[in-house]
């Protein structure tokens, strides 16, 4: 472990490789939780968590406790979930509604905006306990904004503006609203958490990269190859057969879809997917009832337009994947340089039949869940990149697939030179090294 | 169902029957031997390991397992394959299985609840689960067999490392 300046950062970020100790070094995951999770906009939540006045829910920002309140005025507050007395947390519970924050430990107690409204015996803490009230509320997070319904916050004070942040990757989460007949998802149907041994990055960079399901998830391609076809009509197992199999697509297929990137690290991977029955298929008796249900709201040539759309991940860097059109979301918690939390989320599509929510759920279980037969590989293959970066031996992790291919897309973005290209990783990287040298 | 009283009493007989049966379940799992756990379910058996505490169906929330017989057999074809990368090597298990009784009758099957004490080692970690368990058991011309189980885990709704074994 070594203190780090600038130039030494520099110099561990090329082109093409990134050397191992920014996924192993304690050092540099203080630093990251600063310069990184302390300035970029983070996703924190979305709107339909919290309806009313008085709803919160508590998250973390980084590492630092948080609760996400809509204040009686309708606004949404960010505060930090430490009493300003003795830093207890003032809330636990993942979700609910509440007039106020009262401390466990003496009793301070805070309103949804985070101000003090009450001390216990206030005149014991000095004479001018009551004219510092103003500055003794919960720690509020300077920056909060809101996307179609998705919350972000900044633990910094200045820096871009969502819109700026976003660029081109906002069109992500149009794809994810702009499903919805009624034009608005809310969030339902449980959170998996799903923990690893290794470093917050992996999972980033697994999401964009095609390359990895045919040797991580080849027991569950052919467990499910092995498996009965899918049939009419269908079958619960049908959307796990073909998620699974889908993983077992030829080469050809996985070098010829499009992985794009954005600045400031985000990416999404698209061009992929063809399940009849989550995606667009016209035979469906689900998707067509849904399709009619869009039609009927939007018109016929708008429904085209958005169901046309093909995105599978989405990343917000740093924590944040999601897919809008399987309507999954996940937050990603660094607790440590090899330890990382993942809060996955699943979303209804408002005015969509309800079978189609089902089928959402179902899909998560497969993708998402922590027993997952497809998780459980990725998850053990970030656990042994982790075991692997600590050896001493070699210095650089390779990132070098595709360099030199990349192509600029439409002004904001940038294509990979194939669908495996490790373009998304440099990218990520190249903003990593931005957050981390910046004054 | 010869073995439950008409009263829904269950004797001891029924009792023993069933105890023996998520003996033996537990068994084969500890054992690995997943062909002949599977041949345990009957065919429209279902698994569920529920996410949430109280969850109402597996249809409208998520859940950490909810497979039908199709779904477990890829899940047993899966540790067979070279390259099973979480289940290479397979978690040892030691499934202990107590607090049985029988809670319940309909007349063609019986509903079974137990607790279950589970320690899982595997790659030089070890953990502990805790669940409450309910089985529906059907008398079918095999025997007794699954034609449900579900596992409700004291920690479902915590932060888990991957669950790549059985309950």
């Amino acid at each position: 472990m070594g203190m780090f300046g600038r130039e030494q950062l520099a110099m561990m970020v090329r082109p093409d490789r990134v050397h191992r100790a920014l996924y192993s070094d304690p050092a540099i995951f203080e630093l990251e939780m600063q310069r990184l999770f302390g300035r970029a906009w983070l996703v924190v939540g979305h709107e339909s968590q919290i309806p009313a006045a008085g709803d919160f829910l508590t998250t973390r920002m980084g590492r630092d406790p948080v609760i996400v309140t809509r204040h009686a005025d309708g606004t949404v507050k960010v505060m930090i979930n430490r009493c300003s007395h003795r830093g207890s947390t003032v809330c636990e519970d993942a979700r609910g509604h509440c007039a106020e924050f009262v401390c466990p430990y003496h009793g301070w107690t805070y309103r949804t905006d985070g101000s003090l409204r009450f001390v216990p015996l206030a005149h014991g803490y000095g004479r001018d306990v009551e004219r510092k009230k103003s500055e003794l509320g919960l720690v509020n997070v300077p920056r909060v904004e809101s996307y179609r319904g998705f919350l972000f916050a900044s633990l910094a004070a200045d820096g871009p503006t969502l819109s700026d942040f976003l660029g081109p990757l906002s069109s992500s989460f149009d794809d994810m609203v702009d499903r919805a007949p009624d034009g608005e998802v809310e969030v339902a149907g449980g959170v998996f958490k799903h923990a690893y041994h290794g470093n917050w990055k992996l999972v980033l960079e697994n999401h964009l990269d095609g390359l990895h399901p045919n040797y991580v998830h080849a027991s569950s391609v052919q467990a499910a190859r092995d498996a009965p076809d899918p049939a009419q009509p269908e079958r619960y197992a049908d959307i796990a057969i073909r998620q699974m199999r889908q993983n077992g697509a030829p080469e050809a297929i996985w070098e010829s879809i499009g992985i794009w990137t954005t600045d400031f690290g985000h990416g999404y991977m698209a061009d992929y997917h063809s399940d009849s029955r989550l995606v667009v298929g016209m035979d469906n008796p689900v998707f067509a009832g849904y399709r009619e249900r869009l039609e009927h709201k939007i018109g016929k040539e708008r429904a085209a337009k958005v169901l046309s759309v093909t995105r599978w991940n989405s990343i917000v860097y740093p924590n944040c994947s999601f897919m809008g059109q399987f309507r999954q979301l996940r937050i990603v918690h660094p607790l440590a340089v090899d330890r990382t939390i993942v809060y996955t989320y699943s979303f209804r599509l408002k005015g969509a039949p309800e079978q189609m929510y089902r089928d959402t759920i179902a899909f998560a279980n497969v993708v998402n869940g922590t027993a997952s037969w497809v998780l459980t590989d990725d998850l053990e293959v970030y656990e042994r990149v982790q075991k692997g970066l600590t050896a001493q031996a070699g210095d650089w992790v390779y990132l070098a697939r595709g360099y030199g291919g990349d192509a600029d897309d439409a002004g904001r973005t940038r294509r990979g030179a194939t669908g495996t290209s490790e373009l998304p990783i440099r990218s990520q990287f190249a903003a990593w090294l931005r957050y981390m040298t910046a004054e | 169902m010869g073995a439950i009283e008409s009263t829904g009493v269950a004797s001891d007989a029924a009792l023993r029957e069933a105890e023996q049966l998520l003996f033996r379940e537990a068994w084969l799992l500890d054992q690995h031997r997943l062909d002949e756990w599977l041949d345990l379910f009957t065919e429209d058996a279902t698994y569920w390991v529920p996410l949430e505490r109280g969850q109402l169906d597996p249809w409208n929330t998520s859940s950490i397992i909810f497979d039908d017989r199709t779904l477990l057999q890829i899940r047993v074809r899966q540790y067979t394959h070279p390259r099973a990368h979480a289940r290479l090597p397979a978690a040892r298990t030691c499934h202990q299985v107590g607090n049985v009784m029988i809670l319940g009758s309909d007349g063609s099957e019986l509903r079974v609840g137990s607790s279950l004490v589970l320690v899982e080692y595997r790659k030089e970690r070890q953990r502990v689960f805790g669940a409450s368990v309910e089985h529906r058991l059907r008398r079918t011309p095999a025997g007794l067999r699954v034609a449900a189980k579900r596992v409700d885990l004291v920690n479902s709704e915590a932060e888990l490392d991957g669950i790549a074994f059985l309950f």
